[in-house]
C-alpha cells in the first residue's frame, strides 16, 4: 500500500532545480506532484512520478543524490475536516508526520494527501481499520 | 634589555662548545630511556658518542610529526609520570594529536625563555600583560603567564574569545601589553572601532604576537591600529611552546632562537640534507635541556632562513625570519595547527562517513575563516527525504570540528560531483 516518492538532495544555487525537471523532462517522465523542502543551504525536492524507477536512474544518471522514500497516500473528500479525521486517528495512535503534501484529484471531488510517518506500516494500519481509501503506489503513478 | 645576560650573550664558540656537551647528555639519555629513539638510533647504526660535533648531528635520524602521533598519548616521555607536572596537548581525535609532557623544571626553563622574551620587548615588572593567548592544551596562554609571573609583571589571564569583554578590560585595567595571534589583534581593534573605542588611546605600549604566519603589512596595521610595538614570537608546543625564539626591540629584523636550549638546523625539506646556515630551508629543532620529552632532530615543517649577521641588541644568539611558509600541507587557522587529514579523520569517524569534501580557508574581517563543503553521499542522505537529518548531519560534522580541533567551522553539504577532484585545500588568505 506504500507510495515510493523520489527524494532529490538540492543545493540551493540557481540552475539546480531547472537541472533536475530538465533531466525528469528529457526521460518524459511526468510529476504528479511535488514538495520542495528548503533550509538556508541545501533543499530537498520530493516527487511523486509515474515511473519511479526510471526517474531515479536518470536522476542519478545526472548526478544527483535521489533516495526512494516510503510515504502513504490517502484520498479524503476535498472538504473541510477532510486532513483533520486522518490526523486524529494518527496522533491517537502516537504516530508522527514527519512532513505532508497533497493535492486534489482532476474530477475536483477528492483530495490526495501525501503523508511521510516515522512508522509507515502501522499508520496503514491504523488508517485501513479506520476504513481510511489508503492509495496504493500503482494506482496514484497512473492518477 | 637582557634577561640572562650570563647565556644571551654568551660568545657563540662558547654556544657552541655548550650545545655539544648538552646534546651528548641528551643523546645519551634519550638513547636509554625513550624506546623510540633506541629503535631509531639503532636503525640508522649510530650510538649517542658517535656524535662528538654539531656537523656529526647530520647522522641522527630526524624524528617527524607522525613519530608523535604514532607514540600517542605517552610514548616518547622520558621520565616516569610522577616526575610529570603538565601536560599539554595539540588538537586532534585520538591517535592524531601528540602531547606534550613538562617536568617540574621543564616548566622552569619555559618560564625562563618567556621571561626572556618579555624582557627583550622592553617588559619589566612595571607592565600589566593582557594575554589573549588561548590557556588550556594550547601552549599559548599558560606558556606567557608563567614568565609574565616570572618578571614580576602583573598578568590578566584573559585567553581567546569574547571580544566586547576583552575590549573592557583593555579600557578598565589599562594593560600596557598585549598578547595574541595576529589575526585576533586584529579583529580586537576592528570590534572596538565598532564599539566606538579609540583603540590607540588605550595604555597599549608593545604586543606580542605569535602562533600564526603575519606578515610586514599585518605587522603594520596591528601597530598602526593600537598604537603600538608589534614583535614577533616563535614557538613550537611540540619542542616546549612559546619562548623558542623572540624579536627583539632593538634588531626587529628576525627571532633570536635561544641556542644554549635548543639547536636549530636548516635542511632541504625533500632531501633532508642539511643546509648552510643562512640558506631557506625547514627548521629542524633539537632540545638540550627539555627533561620530559626531548626531541632529537625534529622536523617542524616550518620554512625559514637563519639569519646569522650580529645584531645590535647584543645577544649572540642566532635569528630566524618569520615563518611564512609550510613544506607541508599544515593550516593554521586562528592560531590552531591542523592537518587536512585530521578533518578527513573526523568526517570518516562519523558512522563511516566518506564524503568528498573541499576546505576553503579564507578571512573574514581579520579573522580565519573555514568552510568546510561535504558532497552528500548514500550514508548522509538517507531514505526518509527529510530535511532534518541532513541538518543532524551538519551540525554532528561542526560540533565534532569545535570539540576535536577547536576550531569553528561551516559546513555545507553539497551536491555530488560538484567538488574538484584533487583539490581538497583551497587557501585563499595571503601572507
Amino acid at each position: 500500500m506504500k507510495v515510493e516518492q523520489i527524494s532529490v538532495f538540492l543545493e540551493n544555487k540557481p540552475g539546480s532545480l531547472e537541472h533536475a525537471t530538465g533531466a525528469l523532462k528529457d526521460a518524459n517522465i511526468n510529476i504528479r506532484t511535488l514538495s520542495l523542502a528548503e533550509t538556508v543551504d541545501f533543499g530537498i525536492l520530493r516527487l511523486i512520478v509515474n515511473d519511479v524507477e526510471k526517474a531515479n536512474k536518470v536522476l542519478k544518471d545526472n548526478g544527483f543524490r535521489v533516495s526512494k522514500t516510503p510515504v502513504v497516500a490517502v484520498e479524503v473528500p476535498d472538504k473541510p475536516g477532510g486532513l483533520h479525521s486522518i490526523m486524529e486517528v494518527v496522533s491517537k495512535e502516537g504516530i508522527n508526520v514527519e512532513y505532508i503534501y497533497a493535492f486534489v484529484e482532476k474530477s475536483g471531488q477528492n483530495a490526495v494527501i501525501i503523508f511521510r510517518f516515522d512508522n509507515p506500516e502501522k499508520a496503514i494500519e491504523v488508517l485501513l481499520k479506520h476504513n481510511f481509501k489508503v492509495v496504493p503506489g500503482a494506482q496514484l503513478y497512473d492518477f | 634589555m637582557i634577561y640572562n645576560e650570563e647565556f644571551e650573550t654568551m660568545p657563540r664558540e662558547v654556544i657552541k662548545s655548550l650545545q655539544v656537551k648538552r646534546l651528548q647528555q641528551v643523546l645519551e639519555r634519550v638513547y636509554h630511556t625513550v624506546g623510540f629513539y633506541k629503535k631509531s638510533f639503532d636503525a640508522a647504526k649510530i650510538k649517542p658518542d658517535d656524535i662528538k660535533s654539531i656537523t656529526d648531528m647530520k647522522k641522527l635520524p630526524f624524528i617527524t610529526r607522525k613519530d608523535l602521533r604514532d607514540n600517542y598519548p605517552f610514548g616518547l616521555f622520558s621520565v616516569p609520570m610522577s616526575s610529570i607536572v603538565r601536560l599539554h596537548a595539540s588538537s586532534g581525535t585520538s591517535g592524531r594529536s601528540a602531547v606534550f609532557g613538562y617536568t617540574k623544571r621543564d616548566i622552569e626553563t619555559w618560564s625562563d625563555l618567556i621571561a626572556r622574551c618579555l624582557v627583550a620587548a622592553g617588559i619589566t615588572k612595571n607592565d600589566i600583560i593582557h594575554n589573549a593567548f588561548g590557556y588550556g592544551l594550547f601552549t599559548g596562554g599558560l606558556g606567557l603567564h608563567y614568565g609574565a609571573e616570572k618578571i614580576g609583571a602583573s598578568v590578566i589571564p584573559m585567553s581567546g574569545g569574547n571580544a566586547k569583554r576583552q575590549i573592557m578590560i583593555l579600557q578598565d585595567f589599562g594593560p600596557t601589553v598585549i598578547c595574541s595571534t595576529p589575526s585576533y589583534a586584529l579583529h580586537l581593534a576592528e570590534e572596538g572601532n565598532a564599539l566606538g573605542v579609540d583603540m590607540k588611546s588605550l595604555q597599549l605600549r608593545v604586543g606580542i604576537f605569535g602562533a600564526e604566519p603575519w606578515n610586514k603589512a599585518t605587522r603594520d596595521e596591528i601597530e598602526k591600529a593600537f598604537g603600538i610595538t608589534a614583535l614577533d614570537l616563535f614557538g613550537l608546543s611540540e619542542v616546549i611552546g612559546p619562548g623558542m625564539a623572540m624579536e627583539c626591540l632593538e634588531g626587529r629584523n628576525g627571532m633570536h632562537i635561544f641556542e644554549d636550549h635548543f639547536i636549530v638546523e636548516t635542511i632541504n625539506p625533500k632531501t633532508g640534507e642539511v643546509l648552510p646556515e643562512g640558506e631557506e630551508g625547514e627548521l629542524v629543532f633539537t632540545t638540550l635541556t627539555k627533561e620530559a620529552g626531548p626531541l632529537i632532530r625534529y622536523r617542524t615543517g616550518d620554512i625559514s632562513r637563519l639569519i646569522t649577521e650580529p645584531c645590535r641588541c647584543g645577544r649572540s644568539h642566532v635569528k630566524m625570519e618569520r615563518v611564512l611558509k609550510r613544506s607541508d600541507d599544515m593550516l593554521i587557522i586562528r592560531g590552531v595547527n591542523i592537518f587536512p587529514s585530521q578533518i578527513e579523520a573526523i568526517l570518516v569517524d562519523i558512522e563511516g562517513l566518506q564524503p568528498n569534501y573541499q576546505i576553503i580557508v579564507d578571512k573574514v574581517g581579520a579573522l580565519d575563516s573555514l568552510d568546510l563543503q561535504v558532497e552528500v553521499n548514500e550514508k548522509i542522505f538517507s531514505d526518509s527525504g527529510s530535511v532534518k537529518e541532513l541538518q543532524k548531519m551538519e551540525k554532528r560534522i561542526i560540533k565534532d570540528m569545535t570539540d576535536y580541533l577547536g576550531i569553528t567551522a561551516r559546513v555545507k553539504l553539497v551536491e555530488p560531483n560538484t567538488l574538484k577532484a584533487g583539490a581538497k585545500i583551497i587557501d585563499k588568505r595571503h601572507y
